[in-house]
């Protein structure tokens, strides 16, 4: 006889005696992941519109895209190395080196300090308003929302540097709060890029 | 790594009884019936807003209700029905009460998620439906096009947007929640290509919730600072440019028809082959035309704007590429016609819904193709022709299958059945009042009949008195439907647990299933479809301990 359903083969049914007990294994971080893409769709549709506006809509006489390059480019170098100094909190969490781990911790937390501050300084330095022409409202639409999720950033990393005290929920045997902030903070300095990209040196 | 079960939550503060439906809780069973009701409600009220549109168009002057009212009610009677009743009830009613039965687990994979997602939702339908009375609604369609948006009453607008954002947002965590389960929660042994139908309808869609929702709430972040901030973004008069608007929010809008419509394609391919006692037909095929249709979905959607000055390669390609999506919808067809054919054929009340969707949606569907060849769309652009091929596409295909499916799984939610007699009385109700209403307006638009408008042409006026009567007739048919459902949740026919002799996992328990769905392991259903073979027999015991076919299986 030939059974449509069969019952558990003995070769899986420790894991599913598991799966009995409501416990699975961790998804989190790729439902997180799942979310960063849609939120990389909601930048993808404010660069599109950026684009199309560069590509069809002419600004009028005497405006210009011209923007000082030197500010956003250290801006750039600092979330780039701020990266670097995460994934070393990382690796650090993952040895069980909480001291390290949570001073690199920091450190990425002040370079995203810094990003703002040299965001707020660019722009209070330019010569445009929020609703002076069209692309000085992409602009600022663009480096706002990114800014908006650099300052989430940042409190999200104070946040999880508070859960790896002595005794905190962020352990090297349950890291997830810091991997989740560290592939989110990856996420903001790669969309980062890419808009420096296309709103600077485009 | 493994996370502590969400039921320790649950079991300890949690309400027991009914009040666990007005609670906070995280049964994915529960959250279900709770999208379902609040979706019944808003379409009651979104239908009541229909009754007072076509009550308005009886007559060819703006008597019944003033020019300024009805554009808020039209406004409000779209949002309503796609974002609360629709995108809310295929999506997140049968998707969370049936995925975690489907891949053979015990709730979604992150329940609180689920239940957050559906706790914007209310609030939301508060806000949008409260702005009406409280601050007037937004007058400008539930596309919201600027100029028109930012032009009439901001204060109705920027609630009207608030309102979308928490249910799009609702909707980006449903459909994170259900990649992730259906991906990443199967019962260990069940493959991808044994998984029920719907399940790869509801991962197809929430592909396309999570990459084309995000666009909607960025473009109306950007509507809301045009409103509120008076920046230029889609304002011609400071250098802004309203095409743009079109494209991101038809970036979103119309894969948010596949949203719509890709569930009911999946609930359909469950309920078909159980009525027939026959395999889905296949269902290989149906597997890939659901991809295909999720890929083309994201490719189509300047076909809304051909008369949007769209540049001629523009209308070339969204022309050619929206007439291929016909391809992988015409083999679902077919593939149902194909199950049905030969079949040993129940025609119950769900069994009616079902083949009345298939011939609403074949006619929405050629309408459809027909939109989709430019001099065509240029004649009838923003008539009532769109207004009746879009009703038979989102009405004729996916509300009658909400229908078919409460009349399939109504025995699963509540262990009682629904009195046949009463489901086909609604149906025909249903089936002639939709016809009569939606099918006049192909011959108003193809006649010049503007969409969107509280007066028209007095020549017009005897096709739209027919479709008001129409209109009439399926406001009358809801009062046997919800006769029907309200009095066989306690005085129905005891169901049993597996009714209709079903296969799929989520009658292999009983009605209404446990917490955790399931006493025991959860049973691994390699042949979800295997009706009307020699060996039509199951190992059911692993599932409830007990026999469900009452000792008729042949072994």
């Amino acid at each position: 006889m030939t059974s449509l359903a069969t019952n558990t083969s003995t070769s899986n049914a420790e894991a599913a005696s598991a799966q009995a007990h409501g416990d699975h294994a961790d998804l989190r971080l790729f439902g997180l992941a799942t979310f960063l893409v849609a939120d990389g769709m909601t930048f993808a549709g404010f660069f599109a519109a950026y684009l199309t506006f560069r590509a069809v809509n002419p600004l009028p006489e005497g405006s210009t895209y011209e923007l000082e390059l030197l500010l956003p480019s250290i801006n750039t170098m600092l979330l780039l190395v701020s990266s670097y100094t995460f994934h070393r909190s990382g690796r650090n969490l993952l040895l069980g080196r909480m001291g390290p781990c949570r001073a690199w911790l920091l450190l990425t937390a002040a370079l995203g300090a810094a990003f703002l501050a040299g965001q707020m300084v660019e722009y209070f330095s330019l010569p445009f308003g929020l609703t002076d022409n069209l692309f000085a409202s992409t602009f600022y639409a663009l480096t706002g929302f990114h800014g908006l999720h650099v300052t989430l950033g940042v409190i999200c990393i104070l946040l999880v540097w508070f859960q790896t005290r002595n005794g905190g929920r962020v352990t090297s045997a349950a890291p997830f709060g810091l991997e989740a902030a560290e592939l989110y903070w990856h996420f903001v300095d790669g969309i980062w890029v890419v808009l420096y990209g296309i709103l600077y040196l485009l | 790594m493994t996370v502590a079960s969400p039921n320790d939550f649950q079991e300890s503060l949690q309400p027991q009884g009914w009040l666990r439906y007005f609670s906070f809780s995280l049964d994915h069973k529960v959250i279900g019936l709770q999208y379902l009701v609040t979706g019944f409600i808003f379409y009651f009220i979104g239908g009541a807003l229909a009754g007072v549109i076509r009550a308005e168009l009886a007559s060819p002057i703006s008597d019944f209700v003033g020019r300024e009212t009805y554009n808020e009610v039209l406004t409000l009677h779209g949002t309503v029905m796609i974002f609360l009743w629709i995108v809310p009830v295929v999506n997140g009613a049968f998707g969370n009460y049936l995925i975690p039965f489907y891949v053979g687990a015990r709730d979604m994979a992150f329940p609180r998620l689920n239940a957050v997602a559906f706790w914007m939702i209310p609030p939301a339908g508060i806000l949008l439906i409260g702005s009406y009375f409280i601050t007037g609604a937004a007058q400008s369609g539930w596309t919201a096009y600027p100029p028109l948006s930012i032009t009439t009453p901001a204060l109705g607008q920027v609630v009207w947007i608030v309102s979308v954002l928490l249910l799009g947002g609702s909707s980006i965590f449903g459909g994170i929640n259900f990649i992730a389960t259906v991906l990443k929660l199967r019962r260990p042994g069940l493959k991808l290509m044994q998984l029920p139908m719907y399940c790869w309808a509801m991962l197809g869609t929430s592909i396309l919730v999570v990459l084309s929702t995000p666009v909607l709430a960025g473009t109306l972040l950007l509507l809301s600072f045009d409103i509120v901030a008076h920046t230029g973004f889609f304002n011609p008069a400071m250098g802004g440019n309203v095409v743009v608007y079109q494209h991101l929010f038809w970036f979103y809008s119309h894969p948010a028809v596949y949203i719509m419509v890709l569930p009911a394609f999946g609930l359909v391919s469950e309920i078909l082959p159980i009525h027939s006692r026959k395999p889905l037909f296949g269902y290989t095929t149906m597997v890939y035309s659901i991809l295909a249709i999720v890929v083309l979905g994201l490719v189509v959607w300047a076909h809304h704007m051909f008369t949007s000055g769209t540049p001629p390669w523009m209308r070339l390609f969204f022309t050619i590429a929206t007439s291929f999506i016909a391809v992988p919808t015409g083999i679902k067809f077919f593939n149902w016609l194909a199950t049905l054919w030969g079949g040993k054929l129940a025609l119950n009340s769900a069994m009616l819904f079902s083949c009345a969707f298939i011939v609403n949606f074949v006619f929405g569907g050629i309408t459809g193709v027909a939109l989709a060849q430019v001099p065509f769309d240029i004649h009838v652009h923003d008539t009532y022709f769109v207004v009746g091929h879009f009703h038979y596409i989102v009405y004729g295909g996916t509300v009658f299958v909400i229908f078919a499916s409460i009349y399939h799984w109504y025995p699963k939610f509540t262990g009682r059945m629904l009195n046949e007699d009463l489901g086909r009385l609604h149906f025909l109700l249903t089936f002639l009042g939709f016809n009569l209403c939606f099918a006049p307006q192909h011959w108003l638009g193809l006649n010049g009949m503007p969409r969107r408008v509280a007066e028209y042409d007095p020549s017009f006026t005897t096709l739209n008195q027919i479709s008001s009567v129409g209109a009439l007739l399926m406001a009358i048919s809801s009062l046997p439907f919800l006769y029907n459902v309200l009095v066989s949740a306690f005085r129905g026919e005891e169901a049993g647990d597996n009714p209709w002799n079903a296969l799929t996992p989520e009658w292999l328990t009983s009605s209404p299933p446990p917490v955790e769905n399931w006493i025991g392991e959860a049973p691994l259903v390699e042949h979800p479809y295997g009706y009307g073979v020699e060996e039509d027999t199951l190992s059911l015991e692993a599932a409830t301990g007990r026999d469900l076919w009452g000792g008729a299986g042949r072994r």
